[in-house]
């Protein structure tokens, strides 16, 4: 063997698989776009609701929360961490809001308040991660017991907006797009969809135009490596944890305008909704590889499984196990493809 | 060669470590356009010195000037920021993006609405193009193109700091001969633009290939700074060790060859072993206290066949006769406890566990074979990493150290130790001196003379073919995935029998 001609089979086989191996990484997220369609076309066919404008409108509306809840949690899982503060810091904020509203503060003021508190205990999860060298499951489960039992002093009744709070217009009917004449079927989308949205957008924008979103994928491809490159390591995680607090603080805002009412228990478990989407959209749990567009969609599966188990008939007792194990059946299936598609 | 003014001068360069004084007032030139080597043992200092450098180490004392101007490193963003990039011996890339991702990380062009891609990925080609790496597509993920265009590509992106210095770090351990001279091709272009190179490498024939300039150090202390063309080998290595050169070349030298008896059965006997995609099916025997070479190029498929051997990947065809009985040896457990054992060629990744103490690494793989409910007595124990740290001489000779803290050859010595410590009957070593230094080198094949002398089968995988020449009583040739030859090795073979079966082959295919 030469030495051209060692190089070349080399380099030959690097632009033959080009194409291949970059549809490669994107297959667990187009699987997922293939996954949502088939559920909603299944659910039409059978149901007959699900392409219903309002059935539309009220995913969205009421799911907008996950949504943000899944592009803040894309953030730590792109570096191969987690965030398991988001459902809690949702509580501490949502009890916050509620109190302040209470006695007539200005709503602005309100949901400022509510994201600094959540870029605290962002900016002390990273700082346990970063300063004190804690593992980021380790750090984020103290803040989140912190920030559930600090929102447990603080309240444990169900705490209602007051009238003329100006703060819930967020999840009033917002922008209607169709006003359809029958009752509940129109498409409209409210200020919480367009939060989300936003930050949709912004994480795109903050993942892939950005030099400290190209940093977050470096660091979940290899953390040393990164660093060995001079790249900012220490200061991406900072922004990481904070990202994802202040995000579901919005999410907390989003939620709580849309409900108008909030307790100490809301968001529990919904960290692991967080995690299902990410995961579902295509993520891969240990980092390096994925996508906020995924999340959103992971966001938008995980919506569609509770009506379309129930319509299935399944009983709400069980729907969670249906949930799981649909998860877990989408999440094998990814795995094939894609070990399938290496094998190639 | 030009003999001006040096670009990096680092003085009386201290660094201490509890307890031990890794480097004592160490100097070090590198002139423009010139490549300079650092040479020294393995613990001489070298890898301290390089992170010096690069800022991954704060020094107790000395200074560093770059450009005629005295500087400190806080850390490796600083270094680079002064024009001092590195390619270390483990690629640092990341393999979840693209090459381009790579080259431009941190550097990416942006545009009004944040990274420009496309401009970001012309740059990329462009620096790729500079390193005669025109034909990477700078789109294509990293993942994609071998370890070799992967050190390629990292050379690249360290030109993109519009670096003076450029360090490489035992650049071509894992590369093949010809990979070697693409890489040469490349330092010798950075280096007529001017930039000066400072070269680490275990191999003397590269360092006089590529060299200019040799700083000599060892037991972290300054020995001298000579030019490369007139320092003679022995006078270098000499100057490295601090023995002669002739005690070392001899291992193996006047080793008897073993005469295998009438009717003796081989411990390990397979037939049609294989593997789809990873190798042919192929018969090969190991005797007991013989020592079988597998040589062949990078990817021939010399370690696949290793880790069928033992179980590592589970073979898809082919029988296993084990002391003449047969078996299914499918995974790494079952070999363990039917006395195999295997030394992995990736010693950072799938060999040292480098948060566990040198002691625990000893010990862990004879304490798997004896399940968890077994465990060893502390006397047993203590006596069993006693006696391979003093036979193998691993340095420091602390066995509650953390593994990662020693050097290469160290590392392997204790991994060599560890396998040992099983009483293995056959013993699969793959690439056991790769990257590491001289002595260490000299060690390890002594070991492995001596444990065939004591009986053990070994199979010693290599890429250097002087050494499986040296030490093997066969050798089995590999060439892409598939056994081409068996080779008694007598005194009529060497290393050109083996380059020559290698090449026909190829013509006959």
């Amino acid at each position: 063997m030469s030495v051209s001609s060692s190089t070349k089979s080399v380099r030959k086989n690097t632009s033959r698989r080009k194409g291949l191996s970059i549809n490669a990484q994107m297959i667990p997220t187009l699987a997922a776009v293939v996954i949502f369609i088939v559920m909603l076309i299944m659910g039409q066919a059978l149901f007959g609701n699900y392409f219903k404008l309002g059935f539309v409108s009220n995913l969205f509306n009421d799911h907008a929360y996950l949504i943000i809840l899944a592009v803040a949690m894309t953030f730590p899982i792109l570096t191969g961490g987690i965030d398991l503060s988001v459902g809690a810091i949702v509580a501490i904020t949502a009890i916050v809001g509620m109190k302040m509203l209470a006695v007539g503060l200005n709503p602005w003021l309100v949901m400022l308040t509510m994201i600094l508190i959540g870029a605290a205990f962002g900016l002390l999860a990273g700082v346990l991660i970063e300063e004190f060298n804690m593992q980021p499951f380790i750090a984020t489960l103290a803040t989140q017991f912190l920030a559930r039992g600090i929102a447990s002093i603080i309240s444990t009744d169900s705490l209602t907006m007051p009238k003329d709070n100006g703060f819930s217009w967020i999840g009033g009917r917002g922008l209607i797009i169709i006003d359809n004449p029958k009752i509940s079927n129109d498409l409209n989308f409210n200020a919480g969809v367009l939060i989300a949205l936003a930050v949709v957008i912004f994480g795109y924008f903050m993942l892939h135009k950005t030099r400290t979103g190209r940093t977050i994928y470096a660091i979940g491809g290899s953390r040393s490596s990164a660093e060995l490159m001079g790249l900012p390591a220490k200061r991406t995680q900072y922004i990481i944890y904070l990202t994802s607090a202040v995000l579901a603080s919005i999410a907390s805002i989003v939620y709580t305008a849309n409900i108008g009412s909030a307790k100490n228990t809301v968001g529990v478990g919904w960290e692991l909704d967080a995690i299902a989407s990410v995961v579902i959209g295509g993520t891969i749990i240990t980092g390096g590889f994925g996508y906020v567009l995924g999340s959103v969609l992971g966001a938008l599966v995980r919506s569609t499984l509770e009506p379309l188990t129930t319509d299935f008939g399944v009983p709400a007792e069980a729907v969670t196990i249906v949930v799981g194990l649909m998860i877990l059946v989408f999440v094998v299936l990814q795995r094939a493809v894609s070990a399938l598609n290496k094998q190639e | 060669m030009t003999a001006t003014e040096p670009i990096v001068v680092m003085k009386g360069i201290t660094i201490e470590f509890p307890g031990v004084k890794a480097l004592d007032g160490v100097d070090l030139r590198l002139f423009p356009g010139e490549v300079h080597a650092l040479m020294g043992e393995n613990g001489a200092g070298k890898s301290t010195m390089i992170k010096a450098l690069t800022g991954v180490y704060k020094i107790n004392a000395g200074s560093i000037t770059v450009a005629g101007k005295p500087v400190t490193f806080s850390g490796t963003a600083d270094a680079q920021q002064a024009g001092v990039a590195t390619v270390y011996q483990e690629v640092n890339l990341c393999t979840n993006l693209s090459i381009g991702e790579n080259v431009m990380l941190g550097h990416e062009i942006r545009g009004p609405f944040g990274i420009d891609w496309r401009k970001t990925h012309k740059e990329a080609q462009k620096h790729l193009s500079s390193m005669g790496l025109s034909d990477l597509d700078p789109r294509a993920p990293l993942s994609s193109i071998s370890i070799a265009m992967q050190q390629l590509v990292a050379i690249a992106r360290a030109m993109v700091i519009d670096a003076k210095v450029l360090i490489l770090d035992e650049p071509t351990s894992s590369l093949d001969a010809n990979e070697v001279q693409e890489l040469f091709a490349i330092m010798r272009k950075v280096r007529d633009s001017g930039v000066a190179i400072l070269f680490v490498s275990h191999f003397l024939d590269q360092i006089y290939e590529i060299t200019d300039r040799l700083t000599i150090l060892r037991n972290g202390q300054f020995i001298k700074e000579v030019m490369t063309k007139e320092t003679p080998r022995a006078e270098l290595i000499g100057m490295m060790i601090g023995k002669s050169a002739e005690e070392l070349s001899q291992i193996g030298a006047k080793k008897s060859r073993r005469v295998s008896k009438e009717g003796e059965k081989p411990i390990v006997q397979v037939k049609g072993l294989g593997h789809k995609g990873k190798i042919q099916p192929t018969d090969e025997q190991i005797y007991a206290g013989e020592v079988v070479g597998f040589a062949g190029l990078l990817g021939s498929g010399r370690t696949e066949l290793g880790r069928l051997l033992f179980g590592a990947d589970k073979p898809e065809t082919g029988e296993y006769e084990l002391n003449g009985k047969k078996i299914a040896i499918n995974d790494p457990h079952t070999a363990l406890k039917n006395r195999i054992a295997y030394s992995t060629e990736n010693r950072r990744d799938e060999g040292i566990i480098g948060d566990l103490t040198v002691r625990q690494n000893i010990l862990i793989a004879l304490q798997a074979t004896r399940g968890m409910f077994r465990p060893i007595a502390k006397k047993e124990a203590d006596a069993i990493v006693d006696k391979y740290m003093k036979e193998l001489n691993v340095r420091p000779a602390d066995p509650d150290k953390l593994i990662k803290n020693l050097s290469g050859g160290n590392q392997q010595k204790v991994l060599l130790a560890r396998w040992l410590a099983t009483n293995p009957e056959l013993l699969i070593l793959d690439e056991p001196t790769r990257g590491i230094d001289i002595g260490a080198k000299a060690e390890i094949q002594q070991a492995v003379l001596d444990l065939a002398q004591q009986g053990m089968g070994v199979v010693f995988i290599s890429s250097e073919l002087e050494e499986v020449v040296r030490l093997s009583d066969n050798i089995t040739v590999l060439k892409d995935h598939k056994k081409i030859a068996d080779i008694v090795n007598d005194e009529t073979v060497s290393q050109e029998t083996i380059v020559d079966t290698i090449a026909r082959s190829g013509k006959e295919a």
